[in-house]
């Protein structure tokens, strides 16, 4: 940052750009680890981001500079909150990117349950779900119609 | 002394977290003592709402540091309304979780995991709703997300690690863009306090302010699954746990709700992007639901409904009328309800008949009348046949929509008639397949009784449900109440600076 509080500097505006560009190219990945360094790029893109919305100057540290001079303290204090979450974020990723390819062989991200299916159906040329509770009372042995009352009687009396 | 109260729907639930992570071996006390910690939840939820209610918000500043350099946490109507329902519900669905564990035999190993996790998600949600700076938000968001991403991996699954990945990095993108806007909303106003950020985003040219609150809606809508980017939803939540996607149904989506409605009230009124919202309400709602005509399984059914009345809340929203806001105020603490009821109500099917998939499933009616009592219910609620709250909750959004005359919303009232008929037909549907027809294979074979305390969290639920039909009436008093203080946002910023904005 410049040191006399005129603002970020262009450095650190391109810099943001290429982080988060970079990082939002990598997130179209389709492995999990590429996905990774995606987020972590995005991340320290934003996180730069974030440092330059306040005020640049010296260290905030009071006694040490008048205030005019010092920088502005509160988000570098967010900056450091962000930063712990995106790396216990990114280890978790991480964690899931291993799993992933312990149980499969690979870290790609497959395709969703739908598109499989759709693509499975179109396939085999089928339609897909079809509305399955149209079915008569004639297939249910519990609902077979017991006829009028009478007519059951009688052929009770016939039995007998 | 109230104000002491605010903190504790966060604080308690991390040291339940702490203590249960402790506690890993003694399976007991660690449920009892999340029992305890959800219930205190409740209760101190319930006294800020009355208190709320009463004599205006509760704020209270953490350790002591003044407004606008300090964080505040600030308990109006709102926030104590969706504080009192959301651990309503986590405290059922943690009930009806310790039933199931006692059920199976197999996951022992995740189930000390399960507590803590669920204890921090708890507080995540509340901190959310309580926070009074867009940061403290953010925070929020992170810690329900983190632990949120531990529930839906859980025992680390083939299935659950494909679909977690996609949650996982659909939820960072999102805390991404967030984390953007609160970058470069401090750095256009110098402030990320929310009642101090009401006034300085008035100050801002008009497309800054636009840009900004465009960037925010963005990362609310992706986390509150609104159309255009709702389809991870559907496809990650059905493959957890039963209660883990309950609750995710039930409270994850509202928090992104709860900070739309924040976003569109106390930061950015004057309804710059309400055509947009329309519009995006509308094709949630008439997607959504087409989604869940075409499922095949309960839970991925109910995911696409859960997507598709998201819409009717945004549609609320976009009114900015009191009638609009307050509708969607009520519709949330009804969805809420109502879906994590039905998911839990499939956990309980999978338990009876193996399976949730409708090919696979009939008769339960006949096999297990209680749980077709259970199910059906919340279904004709969800779908809003009349004397339930889904009927209430729509009839003011449909309403407030009216009310607000023009070609906008008055296709929106046709919109969300169509989806209130689909969604009939859509649990209909279940309910002649999975309860109606003759017994399948699936359910013919004899099992084990369900475990009483999962029937009996459902039912709970239920219950609950059907009391919000009951209390309709004060509950639209205090929608509307709440309605009005975020229309006027003077009470919330006189709440966090009774001394004048600096």
């Amino acid at each position: 940052m410049t040191a006399d509080g005129a603002g970020p500097t262009l450095v650190l505006v391109i810099a943001v750009g290429v982080l988060v560009a970079t990082g939002v190219t990598l997130l179209l990945e389709r492995s999990l680890s590429r996905i990774l360094l995606g987020v972590i790029l995005l991340g320290n893109g934003v996180n730069l981001l974030i440092l330059l919305g306040g005020r640049s100057g010296v260290a905030p540290v009071v006694g040490t500079a008048p205030t005019g001079e010092m920088s502005d303290a509160l988000p570098q204090a967010m900056v450091l909150t962000a930063v712990v979450i995106t790396f216990g974020l990114t280890a978790f990723l991480l964690a899931v990117a291993y799993r992933s390819w312990y149980l499969s062989g690979d870290d790609e991200v497959q395709d969703d349950l739908e598109d499989r299916q759709v693509v499975r159906l179109a396939e085999r040329n089928e339609v897909s779900t079809a509305d399955l509770g149209g079915e008569g009372p004639d297939n249910d042995p519990e609902q077979v119609d017991p006829g009028p009352a009478l007519r059951r009687l009688r052929r009770r009396g016939d039995q007998r | 002394m109230t104000a002491a109260l605010v903190p504790l729907p966060v604080v308690v639930p991390l040291l339940g977290a702490a203590l249960t992570l402790i506690l890993a071996n003694r399976p007991r006390l660690q449920r009892s003592v999340s029992v305890v910690g959800l219930a205190t939840t409740l209760a101190v939820a319930v006294t800020l709402l009355v208190e709320a209610y009463r004599h205006g918000p509760v704020v209270v500043q953490v350790g002591g540091w003044p407004a606008p350099v300090g964080i505040v946490l600030v308990a109006d109507q709102l926030a104590a309304l969706m504080l009192v329902v959301s651990s309503a519900v986590t405290l059922c669905v943690l009930l009806y979780s310790i039933g199931q564990g006692r059920g199976e035999t197999s996951e022992s190993a995740p189930v000390s995991i399960y507590h803590p996790t669920y204890l921090v998600l708890t507080a995540g949600v509340t901190n959310a709703f309580l926070a009074g700076d867009l940061f403290n938000l953010f925070v929020g968001f992170e810690i329900l997300l983190a632990a949120s991403f531990v529930l839906i991996t859980l025992g680390g699954t083939e299935t659950r690690i494909r679909t977690g990945s996609t949650y996982v990095v659909v939820s960072v993108l999102s805390s991404m863009i967030f984390l953007a806007a609160v970058g470069l909303v401090y750095a256009a106003t110098g402030t990320v306090n929310m009642a101090q950020l009401a006034g300085r985003l008035d100050g801002l040219p008009d497309g800054v302010r636009l840009a900004l609150q465009l960037m925010l809606l963005l990362a609310f809508g992706i986390k509150a699954a609104v159309f255009p980017v709702s389809a991870w939803l559907p496809d990650s939540y059905p493959t957890a746990p039963a209660p883990v996607t309950a609750v995710f149904a039930g409270l994850l989506t509202k928090v992104g709700v709860y900070a739309i409605i924040r976003t569109e009230t106390l930061l950015f009124p004057g309804g710059h992007a309400d055509r947009l919202l329309m519009v995006v309400a509308g094709l949630t709602m008439v997607v959504g639901i087409l989604g869940a005509v075409a499922q095949s399984d309960m839970k991925r059914l109910f995911s696409f409904t859960l997507v598709s009345h998201i819409g009717y809340m945004i549609f609320g929203v976009a009114l900015s009328s009191v009638a609009g806001l307050s509708g969607a105020i009520f519709y949330v603490v009804h969805h809420i309800t109502i879906q994590t009821t039905l998911f839990l109500v499939a956990g309980l099917v999978e338990e009876r008949a193996g399976s949730t998939d409708l090919r696979r499933l009939g008769g339960l009616a006949r096999v297990a009348p209680l749980l077709a009592v259970l199910f059906f219910v919340p279904a004709m609620n969800l779908a809003g046949i009349p004397p339930f709250s889904g009927f209430l909750g729509k009839l003011g959004l449909l309403q407030a929509g009216v009310a607000a005359r023009g070609v906008l919303p008055g296709v929106l009232v046709g919109a969300g008639t169509v989806t209130s008929l689909l969604t009939l037909y859509a649990a209909s549907r279940v309910w002649n397949i999975a309860f109606w027809r003759s017994p399948r294979l699936a359910t013919a074979d004899p099992t084990v009784p369900l475990p009483a305390l999962m029937v009996g969290a459902t039912a709970a639920l239920v219950v609950l449900g059907v009391g919000l039909t009951l209390a309709a009436g004060p509950l639209f008093e205090v929608t509307a109440d709440a309605a009005t203080d975020l229309r006027a946002r003077t009470p919330y910023v006189r709440a966090v600076f009774p001394a004048g904005v600096p």
